[in-house]
């Protein structure tokens, strides 16, 4: 009869609320990790503070209303002492943070670089607009642009990068800087070679799998992102009907004389359910973006699996070249022609070349092959260079996600927890009142 | 005071009620609603029982401490429904029920009975119960029709929720003091189908039928004088009432709606995280257990919705037409009164009519007649003396019908009072224990996902101190 017995005398499973202990050993364990490779987490506090709004005009000309994150930073050193100096801070817009990131992406290709918050509101919830002034959706993305900044400071590569440093420290003339890298050519061409299309003919077998994975990845994240929200909309609607049995509770408790009070108080009950899944609906908001975060890094694995492809393709460009090279040589020291070429032709129907003629090509085509064993050789180097670091850094962020995704269902469950516990309370409250009726 | 209330009420009914009927009620007394009516000494006489037992109506008004449990040792008369069966004929199919009755009374020939009965009987016999009782309060009848969407009358819901709502309806007649003795119920609940068709053709003519109908009517639009005050209030409290409970039977049909469009929606988000299980290795054990728990709650939440619509919704639905019940009964109340009032005012207009002089009228047809004016007021006078006399034991008979009226109401109007407490409490409580044992299933469900999860950690961590 476990209807009967109250709260209390629910059988518990196990204790589900995170003891303060074991948050802190999560966070120990987190910050282990991330102080084996990083040295500017262990130097810097990085946050993001707050938003606001600033008007200016536009590279049309035009005026336009924009939003502005204050990034603030503070030396550990300073806390530990016991002194709490204020922070440093700058404003950084939106774009800003863009231009870093792409900034990164060009510099480090072999770099899963985190991705950014969502530039509009994508998927938009019951009581969340698409507008990208509603403070809802600013609060969320400052959340997500603190995050960005934290995954970059804890990256081994990529926190010791100048420009990410004086992003962080210096708000004036860091643009003028960014842009004097000369990274906007590199970019232009990178952009460029990810959307040409060509064939490699032996890829390394480990990306083309990562390539599927983040498909797959996006996929199925995004369907369960949808299917999220329907379900998120359907729970608020269910929610908040049962305000209206708290409306016509009241109502009906003022004619009746032994029901009244039983009535009243259960109406009461019902509208705090009612209003209960605010909170709950911002939790399951918090849990989707936690796995928007990895859908939108598939499209940075994706980009670093291109980069292989690429380095890849001009190593095979520059083999297959020197390759033919060779084989000219070849014929031109044997004489016999093997490979169908105009020359060959024009000198078969106008006769054969002279010695010397030929002593020149032969001349012209060893310093190519020299110089094309050079290129092989680089190319090669590149690409084994390329897969080295990558292949690092795509089990790092295998590491991260595996363990991040982990954490995010394990908050998931205890957030059902939570949600099922406020409602064994609401009711059992209400049946308390039904019971005086 | 020791007339028959048939008299009064339906001089048409062929059954007079019989006068053993008392010594029955002598068995109620073990019932604590009856406490009232076995202590009244009136009813040693075994004359009747039905003004004796309203001749208290101000302690049955101020009696509002009975017992809720009416069932027990006390009930006399048990009455299933169930074992619905389909019935084809050349003109139409329809639907029987059977009903199962037990009882000790002495007024059936046997203890047991089991008879078919369709939708239509249980219609004939409310109204024969109303006809009787214009001022009692009948349980409603689930509605003839359905008009809501495509509903097919032979859907297997529809059919378990009729009969549901039908047992309820023979089970508050059998509880009820007054109802219960009607012959037409014994009948309906004894009689074979033949019989049954034969029975229902007896009984007051159409046209006596529509005689009542039509003064009915012209009294409704007449309307009451001087309605006493309770009943205003009663009227104003019923008001409310239908409003109220109208409102919540919308809320929670609407409720029921919401959580099957969840629960549809909730059907679709397990599977994607077995989908993503297919492509993750680390993560794919969790992401199954995660599919596995919102497909166990999807489970709970459609069992609360199920149990929202058989045990909520119906009681709701029920106390809505309760509610047009309660308003019909009232306008009968008030119809009885209004003819009372009506005869009282022709009285009046008689009188007044007979004191007055003599008209030139009366004289000059008197006259024509070849009567001489003594003669011919005198017959007048003695006329009109006639018709007055007539009127005051009318008269008698009206108000005589109009305390039992309002009497049988009040009383049935406590009655009604506590059933109505009684099932909505029982329905909201039945709500919500399910609403927390829900919760209390998807809680443990999800428990049981972290505590899994909860053992891997020190694994993982075992391994790093050893690497």
């Amino acid at each position: 009869m476990m209807a009967d017995s109250g709260p209390e005398e629910i059988a518990v499973i196990g204790n589900t609320d995170l003891t303060s202990a074991e948050l802190e050993n999560n966070i120990k364990n987190t910050m282990v990790e991330i102080e084996k490779w990083t040295s500017l987490l262990r130097k810097m506090e990085i946050s993001v503070g707050e938003a606001e709004k600033r008007t200016g005009k536009n590279s049309v000309n035009m005026q336009e209303i924009y939003t502005v994150y204050l990034i603030e930073t503070r030396p550990v050193d300073a806390v530990t002492e016991g002194l709490i100096p204020a922070p440093d801070s700058l404003w950084r817009r939106y774009s800003e943070f863009e231009l870093l990131r792409n900034y990164l992406l060009v510099t480090y290709p072999f770099v899963v670089v985190a991705p950014l918050p969502e530039k509009r509101a994508e998927i938009v919830w019951h009581k969340l607009s698409a507008d990208n002034m509603d403070p809802d959706f600013v609060e969320r993305r400052r959340v997500g642009l603190e995050n960005f900044l934290l995954r970059l400071a804890s990256h081994p590569v990529l926190c010791n990068d100048k420009i990410f440093y004086i992003f962080l420290t210096e708000e004036k003339g860091w643009k003028e800087m960014v842009y004097e890298t000369g990274f906007q050519a590199k970019a232009d061409s990178r952009l460029k070679a990810m959307n040409a299309a060509f064939r490699v003919k032996n890829p390394d077998k480990r990306f083309t799998e990562l390539k599927h994975y983040s498909d797959e990845l996006q996929t199925v994240v995004s369907q369960l992102l949808r299917v999220q929200a329907r379900v998120a909309d359907r729970l608020y609607g269910v929610y908040k009907v049962h305000g209206n049995y708290g409306r016509v509770f009241s109502e009906w408790s003022a004619i009746e004389k032994e029901m009244g009070d039983g009535l009243q108080s259960a109406g009461h009950h019902m509208d705090a359910y009612a209003a209960s899944v605010d909170d709950i609906l911002e939790e399951e908001e918090h849990y989707a973006d936690q796995l928007k975060e990895y859908l939108f890094y598939t499209e940075a694995l994706r980009a670093v699996c291109r980069k292989h492809e690429l380095t890849q393709f001009e190593l095979e460009m520059a083999a297959q070249d020197l390759t033919s090279k060779k084989q000219q040589k070849e014929e031109l020291v044997t004489g016999t022609v093997r490979t169908f070429s105009l020359k060959g032709m024009t000198s078969k129907l106008f006769g054969q070349e002279t010695a010397e003629q030929r002593e020149a090509k032969l001349q012209v085509l060893e310093q190519q092959i020299e110089e094309g064993e050079e290129a092989v050789k680089e190319k090669n180097t590149e690409s084994n260079e390329f897969v080295k670091t990558a292949w690092v850094d795509i089990e790092r962020f295998k590491d991260q996600k595996d363990r991040d995704l982990k954490e995010a269902l394990i908050s998931y469950a205890i957030m059902q927890i939570s949600r099922c516990k406020k409602g064994i309370q609401v009711w059992t409250n209400a049946k308390e009142c039904f019971n005086k009726m | 005071m020791s007339r028959t209330i048939d008299d009064v009420v339906s001089p048409t009914q062929t059954n007079t009620i019989p006068a053993d009927i008392s010594g029955q009620m002598l068995d109620l007394d073990e019932d604590d609603d009856f406490e009232v009516f076995s202590k009244d000494s009136t009813l040693a006489d075994g004359s009747m029982f039905n003004a004796s037992m309203q001749t208290s109506p101000g302690s049955m008004v101020n009696q509002c401490k009975f017992e809720e449990d009416e069932d027990g040792d006390s009930k006399d008369i048990f009455i299933t429904v169930d074992n619905p069966e389909s019935h084809v004929t050349a003109i139409e199919t329809f639907i029987t029920y059977r009903v199962l009755t037990k009882t000790t009374r002495s007024e059936f020939d046997n203890s047991e009975y089991e008879v078919r009965r369709r939708y239509q009987d249980f219609h004939w016999l409310k109204g024969k119960l109303e006809e009787a009782h214009s001022t009692l309060i009948v349980h409603p009848l689930p509605e003839k029709f359905v008009v809501k969407g495509m509903v097919e009358r032979f859907n297997g819901d529809f059919i378990e929720t009729r009969r549901k709502a039908l047992h309820k309806f023979l089970n508050r007649i059998a509880d009820h003091p007054i109802l219960s003795c009607s012959e037409d119920f014994k009948v309906f609940l004894s009689a074979q189908a033949w019989e049954l068709t034969t029975y229902k053709k007896q009984g007051p003519g159409f046209l006596s039928r529509m005689g009542e109908t039509v003064r009915a009517v012209a009294n409704s639009v007449r309307g009451v004088k001087n309605r006493p005050e309770e009943f205003t209030a009663i009227q104003e409290y019923v008001e409310d009432f239908s409003n109220k409970i109208s409102s919540l039977d919308k809320v929670t049909q609407r409720i029921v709606k919401e959580q099957k469009e969840y629960l549809e929606e909730l059907k679709e988000y397990g599977p994607t995280y077995t989908l993503w299980s297919g492509s993750e290795e680390e993560l794919a054990e969790q992401l199954k257990g995660v599919a596995g728990c919102i497909e166990r709650c999807c489970q709970e939440t459609e069992e609360q919705v199920g149990h929202l619509s058989d045990t909520l919704v119906p009681v709701l639905h029920e106390y809505v037409l309760c509610a047009e019940t309660l308003k019909a009964v009232l306008r009968r109340r008030d119809n009885i009164q209004a003819e009372f009032e009506a005869k009282n005012e022709a009285l009046a207009t008689k009188k007044v009519d007979r004191d007055a002089e003599s008209s030139d009228l009366g004289f000059v047809w008197g006259s024509l007649l070849g009567k001489n004016p003594e003669e011919a007021r005198h017959q007048r006078q003695e006329r009109l003396d006639g018709e007055i006399e007539e009127l005051k034991v009318e008269i008698d008979k009206l108000e005589d019908r109009v305390e039992w009226a309002n009497n049988a109401l009040k009383g049935d109007w406590v009655r009604w009072q506590r059933s109505m407490r009684g099932d909505l409490k029982s329905a909201f409580l039945s709500t919500a224990e399910k609403n927390v044992d829900y919760y209390e299933k998807c809680l443990a469900v999800w428990e049981t996902f972290l505590l899994s999860q909860r053992t891997e950690p020190s694994e993982e961590t075992d391994r790093d101190n050893t690497s």
